[in-house]
């Protein structure tokens, strides 16, 4: 059975969630792993979950990035294994330098908390390869800082290797400024490294893996996980 | 001896700050049209402990570089002044 770990920091508020569509939906072993741990053994994937961890300080994500269990997302990552960051997870990506860029306030200044679209612009990663190309998910973001930044050097580097793995887009898949909810840089919601082993997206698909909740849209991405590890294995 | 490191952070100028040009605007709207532009940015005060001022100011450049600022969005500023007033 696949082993699922969710990373919890002071200030974690999605972990249950990321919890809770893993077991009911993936795979029933799945742990919390407290930030302080120093070790983390046996997993196959490892969630670093929403929320405000420090409360935000400083900026979001950057006291979390020096949490002990970051070193070992950091040689997990390194060892190709599966790493997800979602909405705080991502921006703790960027601060400990597993992704590239980072996160500005939202160019509305208003915390947004709503379903978007999201375009798939890359289906080869394995947290896609349930979805097809350009097929348009419906998805809920809850943030006041997804402004994706990259300098330009940075986004030409994204696209060469194929990086950018989700945009914000209107509900027929068209990316366009008026579905850019935050300001990001081309509608980015989600990328990965080079290596694809590392993804980081705002919105939250474990908060849509229920179709009670309105949307199951989000299961896709857990059933790609799934999916990929089952054929790596 | 001790010292004291002012810091302010702002974002780089190649960055839209989103907060300043809100706040620019509210002005405007205020009739300040002299007002031609407004950085938000944050202020850090740090007392730091060293036995001379090229220690604290290595100290402050480190931590800047390591947790204070992001430099892929920030830059920042740096003064650094022995601590007056003796300690308690």
């Amino acid at each position: 059975m696949l082993r699922f770990g969710v990373v919890v920091f002071p200030g974690s508020n999605c972990d249950h969630d990321c919890f809770y569509a893993v077991q009911q939906f993936i795979s029933e072993d799945v742990e919390f792993i407290w930030h302080k741990s120093h070790e983390i053994h046996d997993f196959d994937c490892i969630i670093l979950p929403g929320g405000f961890s420090y409360g935000d300080y400083l900026r979001t994500g950057a006291i979390a990035r020096f949490s002990p269990v970051i070193e070992q997302v950091q040689k997990f990552a390194e060892s190709g294994k599966l790493v997800i960051g979602i909405c705080n997870g991502f921006q703790i990506l960027l601060e400990c330098g597993l992704l590239p860029g980072a996160m500005l306030r939202n160019t509305s200044l208003r915390f947004i908390c709503k379903y978007v679209n999201l375009k798939t612009v890359n289906e080869k990663t394995p947290f896609t390869s349930s979805i097809a190309r350009d097929q348009v998910l419906n998805i809920p973001v809850a943030h006041g800082e997804g402004n994706y930044y990259i300098d330009p050097e940075g986004l030409a580097d994204l696209k060469r290797n194929n990086q950018i793995v989700f945009q914000y887009c209107d509900e027929q898949g068209n990316v366009n400024d008026a579905a850019n909810p935050n300001g990001s840089v081309e509608n980015i919601a989600g990328i990965c490294n080079k290596a694809g082993n590392v993804l980081g997206m705002m919105p939250h698909p474990e908060r849509c893996c229920d179709p009670r909740l309105g949307s199951s849209d989000g299961l896709t991405i857990f059933q790609s996980i799934m999916k990929s590890l089952t054929v790596s294995q | 001896m001790e010292f004291v490191a002012n810091i302010v952070v702002t974002l780089k100028p190649s960055v839209l700050d989103p907060q300043g040009v809100t706040v620019k605007e509210a002005l405007h709207s205020m009739d300040y049209h002299a007002v031609e532009d407004v950085r938000m940015g944050k202020f850090m005060e740090l007392t730091i402990k060293a036995d001379s001022e090229q220690q604290a100011l290595d100290q402050a450049h480190e931590v800047c570089k390591r947790l204070l600022v992001n430099p892929v969005i920030e830059t920042y500023t740096l003064n650094i002044k022995a601590q007056t007033g003796g300690a308690v």
